[in-house]
């Protein structure tokens, strides 16, 4: 018995390997956290690098730098790389570090499916990517790639890009299914599901929606396959099919993917509001409930991205009030927020900053898709600026943001050191100024009538786009400064205490913890009252 | 420094909300458009409605959060209160929320139960979205055109300067007459397209296999345009919608008209035409269908769009180049142009191909004559 008991001592005071190893082979939730997060801040880079050609075509009518066939492929594979690359990689990088510290456990329940989950992600990618430098060009249909002109009319390499949609999708799934095992099994004694912390609660429910709906995905990519490749008719209207099946499958999937890429945020942002304005999160309860109406509500809503397909009368009145009813949970939240910060005691560390960014501009976003729900006006603004306005509004100031503040909010806790506060909020102030310039002068674009996916575009346009395009450039570039900013924090900085922010051990596990952590974070499962 | 003092208080508000007035304002080209039919205007006060409430729950929700956070800030010793919770209050602003959506959701629904009506209409016409371009049929008089682009490729390469309405002109608009309720059946050939014109408040997804409708009934002439609002492929911001909309016996007339120079296409095809004539005739067919892949040196952009100029087909398979017009190629961006273009058209573009760049000297010289385009077409049949 006793050499039993040695051995587990042993296992329970390594460290992690040295060399490539270390990350080839972990099934540490730390290290597989930082993995997640390294890979999610490359794409930015890359995605945002897109982003960067599109702004410079659109600098000026006509066509200078790019032709429109790679037009198309910037804009597709900016979006695709922004939502499955970015976005989602970066709320599993946080959730693989946070949620076993913010449930006092020693780890994810499901280590070496993680490290699996983690791996499939530089495939997937490393397969969209290799697409661009085919003779046939990558993926040119868009991210929602509609058929049939992602399947009858799609360039050879969309074949490559199905099977990368299905990697990631495998990917999303497992790392779903370890963050569901973690969450409902590995929780602290007195730890009750009302009393978990509000970022475990947003990502056990992204976490359902993700297992609800990848699988939905990975049915439409598999029918163009079979379109493509075997003869099948799903989405041809030449052989009976019917293209309007694709759209209602996409967003099927695509409407609660929306809310997947923000409800983590959701979690983070109500951390660092109670954080720094010293005051338990208002309504906790309210906020779960909001969580979960949204999620539910986010299966019924998918067609409002379809008002112009031609749905019967009674089907855009449907659509039209349920997306309207997703407002009063989104309201609940903010107006949670702002009366968690009312009779606070409040402080404006670069978190704070950024976490009250998001709660202005995730706004302002919400209120342009209560207005986009409105079939009739939607006939407007359908697939024009006004949307691409809308929805960079609450992906970038909205998830970008949530993700960018969390980092600076544990990023003390993760490295033990503070990072440069003064960088920081240098970094917030150009970043809020510059997304402002980026995507506010979109919403009148829009309105004026400038389509979306236009690689040139009339002569009254000129001018906002031109402005668009110098917001979007100082944006780009400023997120350079963020790389700077991490690196100095992992290098070197201020000692960062345990508790990192003023009292905080009073509302979360992971701040009794020493900074940096343990390599095992709770070997001895601490007791919750 | 502007010395704010001396500003009277009462105009701060005012110029507050006098600042979106002079922005969004009717005129402007910074909203959208109020157009000109029922629908239209109906459909930019409901816009106008709904973003007023928006901006009002802005202010107020901003309003509360940044004097909070001036108020309640530490570094005046904010102390932190222990309310954490309250009811009542989360009951009241999920009902004040739910109200507001009620409000909001009246008029939408009014709004679009008008602009929802599929009805015949006094007009009827088949629009067909094509890569890249529109057909429009008239079904009572049987009458139909492509309408192109005819910005030309040298403005879109900024090597000409732009005309005023770049990328918003066609070769050939849609004519409407005033007053009248027009219904449009909205379709797509090849992938989906969208066709919008904004004054119209009409947007409409153009899908292949299925017949959408939509309607309006223009109240002034004019010239209205929009364009192709979904993703269709390379061209996809090359294909705009102009619609010109005339007094009910300038219609008459343009039909009248529409029906003879059809009539008069069609005796083309029997005249006997000489080398000359095709390729000059080719050339124009070319500038407008063809350059924008192929190009106006017949390079094209390889691999997507192969190069004519020095391509074995167009210059010695007169055979396999009339069947690519007439088929289109699998798998690849060329279509059929075989219900796109006429049979004179057709001939005279082959021609023109096969006898521009270096092709004259280098191929065998052959012309493609209408009657080789029919013959095409009877043995097609069989």
């Amino acid at each position: 018995m006793s050499t039993i008991v040695e051995t587990h001592d042993d296992h329970g005071h390594h460290g992690p390997a040295k060399g490539l190893t270390r990350w080839l082979f972990t099934t540490n939730h730390k290290d597989i956290g930082t993995l997640y997060l390294w890979f999610s801040f490359l794409m930015l880079f890359i995605g945002g690098a897109m982003a960067m050609v599109i702004r410079a075509e659109l600098f000026s009518p006509g066509l200078q730098i790019v032709q429109p066939e790679f037009f198309n492929q910037m804009t597709t594979n900016h979006g695709l790389i922004m939502v499955f690359g970015v976005i989602m990689p970066a709320f599993v990088g946080l959730a693989n570090w946070m949620i076993p510290m913010q449930i006092g456990a020693p780890d994810m329940a499901l280590p070496r499916l993680n490290n699996l989950s983690f791996w499939l992600l530089p495939m997937a990618f490393g397969i969209l990517i290799s697409t661009l430098f085919m003779p046939a060009g990558g993926p040119n249909f868009g991210w929602t790639f509609y058929a049939p002109l992602s399947t009858t009319y799609a360039p050879d390499t969309v074949t490559f890009f199905i099977f990368s949609v299905h990697v990631m999708g495998a990917s999303s799934i497992l790392g779903s299914i370890n963050i569901i095992t973690t969450i409902l099994n590995m929780r602290a004694p007195g730890l009750t599901l009302m009393k978990m912390p509000l970022f475990v609660w947003s990502w056990l429910i992204t976490a359902y929606l993700l297992i609800a709906v990848m699988p939905v995905l990975a049915g439409a990519v598999t029918m163009m396959l079979m379109d493509i490749h075997f003869g099948t008719s799903f989405f041809n209207a030449a052989g009976g099919g019917d293209p309007v099946l694709f759209q209602h499958i996409f967003w099927f999937f695509g409407h609660p993917e929306v809310y997947i890429m923000i409800l983590p945020a959701f979690g983070i942002i109500s951390h660092i509001v109670e954080t720094f304005s010293r005051k338990p999160i208002f309504g906790y309860s309210s906020m779960v409930y909001a969580l979960t109406s949204i999620a539910i509500l986010s299966f019924v809503v998918w067609a409002h991205h379809m008002f112009t397909v031609g749905m019967p009368l009674a089907g855009e009145l449907f659509f039209m009030y349920s997306t309207m009813l997703i407002a009063i949970p989104t309201g609940v939240k903010v107006f949670n927020w702002v009366a968690t910060m009312f009779r606070g005691s409040i402080s404006f560390e670069t978190p704070m900053l950024f976490a009250i960014a998001f709660v202005a501009l995730f706004t302002i976003g919400g209120f342009s898709g209560l207005m986009l729900a409105i079939v009739p006006a939607d006939f407007q603004y359908h697939d024009t600026y006004f949307v691409v306005a809308h929805f960079h509004y609450v992906l970038v100031p909205g998830a970008l943001f949530g993700i960018i503040a969390g980092v600076y909010y544990w990023i003390p806790k993760w490295t033990g050191y503070m990072y440069d506060e003064t960088l920081g909020k240098l970094h917030f102030w150009l970043s809020f100024i510059s997304v402002n310039l980026t995507f506010f002068p979109m919403h009148f674009v829009g309105l004026a009538g400038m389509p979306r996916r236009y690689p040139d575009y009339a002569l009254q346009f000129a001018d906002f786009n031109a402005f668009v395009s110098v917001g979007s450039f100082i944006f780009g570039v400023t997120q350079l400064l963020l790389l700077f900013i991490v690196i100095k924090a992992i290098r070197s900085g201020k000692k960062a205490s345990g508790e990192v922010w003023e009292g905080t051990k009073e509302w979360g596990l992971e701040w009794t913890l020493e900074s940096p952590p343990p390599y095992h974070s709770f070997t001895v499962q601490p007791e919750v009252k | 420094m502007i010395d704010f003092s001396r500003i009277p208080k009462k105009f701060i508000p005012l110029s507050f909300l006098m600042l979106p007035q002079i922005v969004l304002g009717e005129k402007s080209d910074l909203n959208m458009p109020v157009g000109v039919t029922e629908v239209s205007k109906s459909i930019f006060d409901l816009h106008m409605l709904i973003m007023w409430i928006c901006v009002w729950i802005g202010v107020v929700v901003f309003g509360i959060m940044f004097w909070s956070l001036w108020k309640y800030r530490k570094s005046k010793g904010a102390v932190p209160s222990k309310v954490d919770d309250h009811f009542w209050l989360e009951v009241s602003w999920t009902v004040a929320a739910t109200l507001i959506l009620v409000f909001m959701a009246i008029p939408s629904t009014t709004v679009m139960i008008k602009a929802y009506d599929d009805t015949e209409g006094d007009i009827n016409i088949l629009v067909t979205g094509y890569q890249w371009k529109w057909h429009y049929k008239y079904l009572e008089d049987n009458i139909d055109f492509f309408s192109n682009l005819s910005t030309s490729q040298e403005q879109i390469d900024n090597l000409v300067p732009k005309g005023e309405f770049y990328l918003m002109e066609v070769d050939e608009p849609l004519v409407i007459p005033i007053n009248k309720r027009i219904r449009f059946l909205i379709t797509g050939n090849d992938v989906i397209h969208s066709w919008w014109v904004p004054d119209f408040a009409v947007k409409q997804d153009a899908i292949p296999g299925f017949i959408n409708t939509a309607w309006t009934n223009v109240p002034e002439p004019g010239i209205f345009r929009g364009a192709c609002t979904e993703l269709c492929g390379i061209r996809h911001a090359f294909m705009p919608v102009v619609v010109r909309a005339v007094e009910q016996e300038e219609y008459d007339a343009w039909v009248v008209e529409k029906i003879a120079l059809a009539e008069e296409e069609r005796l083309l095809t029997e005249k006997v035409w000489s080398e000359a004539e095709l390729v000059e005739r080719g050339q124009g067919v070319y500038q407008v269908n063809c350059v924008a892949c192929h190009q106006a040196n017949g390079k094209g952009v390889p691999p997507v769009f192969p190069a004519l100029d020095g391509s074995e087909i167009v210059m010695n398979d007169k055979q396999r180049n009339i069947e690519i017009l007439m088929e289109g190629v699998q798998g690849a961006a060329m279509q059929s142009f075989a219900n796109q273009l006429s049979e004179v058209d057709l001939a005279a573009v082959i021609t023109y191909t096969r006898k521009s760049w270096s092709n004259g000297q280098g191929g065998d010289d052959e012309i493609v004559v209408p009657k080789d385009i029919v013959e095409y077409k009877n043995k097609a049949d069989l």
